[in-house]
């Protein structure tokens, strides 16, 4: 934490300052978009669909119309003509992308399609109307269970010929073989992740108010990037930019699931343009599980080759997921990361690997923290049941292939070049911190008194802060007000990932400024500059870039106007304190205000070529196409063989984002993170049934973790700085990665007397004990 | 739709009203009263987000109609902190512990927690966690929230 806080004293970063933005949100005055009221708003209700595969026969909105309170119901006749681009800035216009209507066009393809849109004077008028609306459907044969998509004769859209998206692959599988076929050990199985999703507290939304006679658009959204809503928004209405303005104070959670228009946000743009009043869309519960995207329903068969001594010498992956009617985006390019990335941080000398993306009649693929996750839980989970099967113990055989410093850098055989990581050591703080050989000690005590522990560990390495396309630069601009005081106007915005504070945090490091004189303006595009949002485990290292890039112009001047009015020699200027004081007389300076006071006021006695004012904007741009990150999940569980209950004891985490600008905010975000990942492997399921009917739709059906099942997680941080600004990286997405594995390897070591090997998710209770029902030792 | 009048005290003012029977309290609160902090996170009383006091009780406003608050005293999110700004000891707390991330959840378990501290001054870590089981948070794992509803306790937290 050198390179940010050159122009001052460090006294920040690395601090676990208070979260700014916690005053309003503890106390009822966040702003999320169901907060917002605007004059005259009515309120938008969407009909959906309840067919997971059905031709529209015909639409009668007339019963709806004539409820007293509707004053549209909107088919896709009315809307679908307006929709001009719908592409995604971060995937360009060139993306293969599947048609999307934004209300359904002669045929629904899933359970929860949207099909029609009321808008009405209340959101109970609307609901009311939306029961009148007369949908004459007829049913058509569902393709729900995607393993079975391709050789399916429905197809999801016709037009596409197939139910296969697309595929990627790398080195074929045939080259190979004679490494295979030579090895002292292989160790094969599939492995099938179930249905799950962001499911942010707080759901999508979108209130919209098009003023007819400026021609301005205002939004105010649930999103985790205002500027992508308005390019977005801007291309589908053929609107100009600036005649679009997004805002988002707070947004209660993404995770993935709120960084990309989806097709119901496009019906409220559309329809923005003919209501002639503010229209506001809240998407409940219901329509949440229903509607806004899937994630991690997928498969793979897998394969490692060993040496006797437990080398790997070969893996290989042919994966499969499932990606709905409507995935958003392309969902092809993330498939073929899961086959580039199942290497993992080991020396794996060889590598194969297909991916295949496949349509089914059920809801969209959407990103969600840790797109990929999969090629850890696949690789993790066969590197156990390798443990198991040659009789070495799991960490053991990781020791003897992970990457550890002195290997690096390391090109993985798919391409992937890993630097400033620390996978080997990751490992070690981990079994370290858990007291490894001792929990094997007590494991073995217990079995004999009929209780059945279990421990399991995960190593991963992901690709953080993306450098390419819309993602390979962020913006800041600085104003230091004539008082002195700074804001900071920044992209950024308010969804759970503490950028307020982070920001605040490292702009008063740069500037040597007091954190009490900074404040920051984000989420609103009318007054920050374009930013790709939070996406990509991005934030930390894009930001820090930003702000270093334009808090050096303004430690620049103040430094000319502090040394002018002092007589001192500009680099003799330093800034701390909010004071510019000439480095070894202390005594001797000017405070930050004063200056300011000079650049406002004072033009005429600044020195020459010294802008007048003190604001600045700069963009930064990556200087890697990502920016690695790794870390070791290790949890111990107990396994009740009669109930098949798991409960977690010890929770262990040893990461490596670098340098922390905030550990508060660095644990918290793992701590999110993993906790989701113990909820896709305990209890979430985004269920459909073999009709393709969603039946997890409620919370008392889509199972989220709460407060009495998740264990206390322990940190260990080791701290390798990346080639990036501040040396930091991306932790938003990494718990959700390196937590299934983790659990699903500490259930199956439980289990391992029992000869039970897991290779199917969620681990329910009824599964657990099916599983060791089948199982002849018990 | 037939409408009723309906009266109550809201964080210490008097409100009234002529709703519909459907309408909920949590639609009351935010709707009629302006008061945006009671969030509303399923609407069918699983997530606690929508969770306000009501004659005391901690109850999920989504599952109550405006009508059967009829001459309660209501106390949301808005009516926690003390009249000079300063937050109480649940919401120092949570402050204190990163006990929020995106903040969604957050009025209904100061709610949830004001009530049960009130109650119960000197938990247990099990009757703090069985006291949380009725409201989600996505974003923190609880660890925050644990810490937070134990240091507001007093107490040390227990691992």
């Amino acid at each position: 934490m050198t390179e940010v806080a050159a122009a001052g004293a460090t006294r920040y970063a690395g601090r676990r300052i208070s979260r700014v933005e916690d005053a309003r949100l503890l106390t009822g005055r966040g702003t999320y978009v169901d907060d917002v009221a605007l004059a005259g708003m009515l309120h938008a209700c969407f009909v959906r669909s309840p067919f997971a595969h059905a031709a529209i026969r015909s639409i009668d909105t007339s019963p709806a119309l004539a409820l007293p309170g509707v004053h549209f119901v909107f088919t896709a006749a009315d809307l679908n003509p307006g929709a001009r681009e719908q592409w995604h800035t971060a995937v360009g216009p060139k993306s293969p992308e599947t048609p999307r209507p934004p209300l359904a066009e002669g045929k629904v393809r899933f359970v929860g399609d949207p099909v029609a849109l009321v808008i009405a004077d209340s959101r109970s008028i609307a609901e009311d109307a939306v029961d009148l609306v007369e949908v004459d459907y007829e049913p058509l044969t569902a393709v729900v269970d995607y393993a079975h998509a391709e050789q399916a004769e429905t197809l999801v859209h016709e037009n596409h010929g197939s139910n296969v998206i697309g595929e990627i692959g790398g080195l074929p599988a045939a080259a190979l073989e004679p490494v295979f076929a030579s090895a002292a050990h292989v160790v094969s199985t599939t492995i099938h992740q179930q249905a799950y999703a962001a499911v942010p507290m707080e759901g999508r939304g979108l209130v919209v108010d098009y003023s007819r006679s400026t021609g301005e658009l205002t939004i105010y959204a649930a999103t985790q990037s205002p500027h992508e809503i308005r390019l977005f928004c801007s291309r589908l209405l053929g609107l100009p930019e600036h005649h679009i303005r997004v805002v988002m104070r707070d947004t209660g959670g993404g995770f993935g699931q709120k960084i990309m228009v989806q097709r119901d946000e496009m019906c409220l743009m559309l329809a923005a343009l003919k209501v002639g009043a503010a229209v506001k869309w809240i998407e409940d519960r219901r329509e949440n599980l229903l509607a806004a995207g899937q994630s991690r329903h997928e498969h793979a068969a897998v394969r490692m080759a060993f040496a006797p001594d437990g080398t790997i010498e070969a893996a290989q992956i042919d994966f499969v997921s499932d990606c709905g009617a409507y995935p958003t985006p392309w969902p092809v390019g993330t498939a073929a990361a899961v086959g580039m990335l199942f290497p993992g941080p080991y020396r794996v000398p060889r590598a194969s690997f297909t991916t295949k993306s496949v349509y089914t009649n059920t809801v969209g693929r959407v990103a969600y923290r840790g797109p990929w996750q999969f090629e850890s839980l696949a690789r993790e989970v066969l590197l156990d049941i390798a443990a198991r099967q040659m009789g070495i113990d799991p960490v053991d055989l990781r020791r003897r292939n992970l990457l550890a410093q002195e290997d690096l850098p390391y090109k993985n055989p798919n391409g992937m070049r890993y630097d400033s990581i620390s996978p080997l050591e990751t490992l070690e703080q981990a079994v370290e911190m858990l007291g490894y050989d001792a929990f094997r000690r007590e494991q073995a005590d217990a079995r004999t008194t009929g209780r059945y522990l279990g421990v399991g560990l995960s190593t991963y390495v992901e690709p953080s802060t993306p450098g390419f396309g819309s993602y390979a630069t962020e913006g800041a601009t600085i104003r230091i007000e004539p008082s002195g005081r700074v804001n900071v106007y920044i992209a950024g915005g308010s969804s759970g990932n503490s950028l307020e504070t982070t920001v605040i945090q490292l702009t008063a490091d740069a500037l040597g400024v007091d954190i009490d004189d900074v404040a920051t303006i984000q989420g609103d595009t009318a007054l920050t500059g374009f930013g790709a949002g939070v996406a990509g485990s991005r934030s930390a290292s894009m930001t820090a870039g930003a702000i270093r890039e334009t808090a050096s112009i303004l430690c620049d001047r103040i430094k000319a106007i502090a040394a002018h009015k002092l007589e001192a020699a500009t680099e003799d200027i330093e800034l701390s304190r909010s004071r510019a004081s000439v480095r070894g007389s202390p005594t001797v300076g000017i405070s930050l205000r004063e200056v300011a006071g000079l650049a406002y006021f004072e033009p005429s006695s600044l020195p020459p070529g010294v802008p007048a004012g003190l604001e600045a904007s700069a963009r930064y741009t990556a200087e890697a196409g990502s920016i690695w990150v790794n870390a070791t999940h290790l949890c111990t569980c107990e396994v009740d063989i009669a109930t098949g209950a798991v409960k977690l004891l010890r929770y262990i985490v040893s990461e490596d984002c670098g340098p922390m600008i905030n550990p508060n905010v660095v644990e918290g975000q793992i701590a999110g993170g993993v906790v989701q990942g113990i909820g896709g492997v305990l209890y979430e399921h985004l269920a459909y049934d073999e009709d393709g009917n969603p039946v997890a739709t409620t919370f008392m059906d889509y199972l989220l973790p709460t407060a009495t099942e998740v264990p206390i997680i322990e940190y260990g941080h080791i701290e390798t700085p990346s080639p990036g600004p501040g040396g930091y990286k991306g932790v938003g997405e990494g718990g959700a990665i390196g937590a299934p594995p983790a659990v699903v390897n500490a259930v199956a070591d439980a289990l391992s007397p029992f000869g039970v090997t897991i290779t199917r998710l969620p681990l329910t209770p009824a599964r657990l004990v099916g599983l060791l029902d089948d199982c002849t030792d018990r | 739709m037939h409408e009723l009048s309906v009266q109550m005290t809201v964080n210490g003012q008097a409100r009234a009203a002529t709703v519909e029977p459907r309408l909920t309290l949590a639609d009351f609160l935010r709707d009629a009263c302006h008061l945006t902090g009671t969030h509303l996170g399923c609407e069918h009383g699983v997530c606690g987000a929508c969770t306000v006091l009501v004659d005391g009780a901690a109850v999920r406003s989504c599952l109550m109609f405006a009508v059967q608050a009829d001459s309660t005293e209501v106390t949301t999110i808005e009516g926690i902190e003390s009249s000079d700004g300063e937050l109480s000891a649940v919401q120092s707390a949570f402050r204190d512990c990163h006990g929020l991330q995106c903040g969604f959840c957050t009025p209904g378990f100061v709610m949830t927690v004001t009530a049960f501290l009130r109650d119960q001054p000197d938990p247990t870590d099990q009757e703090i966690r069985h006291a949380l089981s009725g409201n989600l948070c996505r974003c923190t794992g609880y660890q925050g929230i644990l810490k937070a509803v134990h240091q507001a306790t007093g107490g040390e937290r227990e691992t």
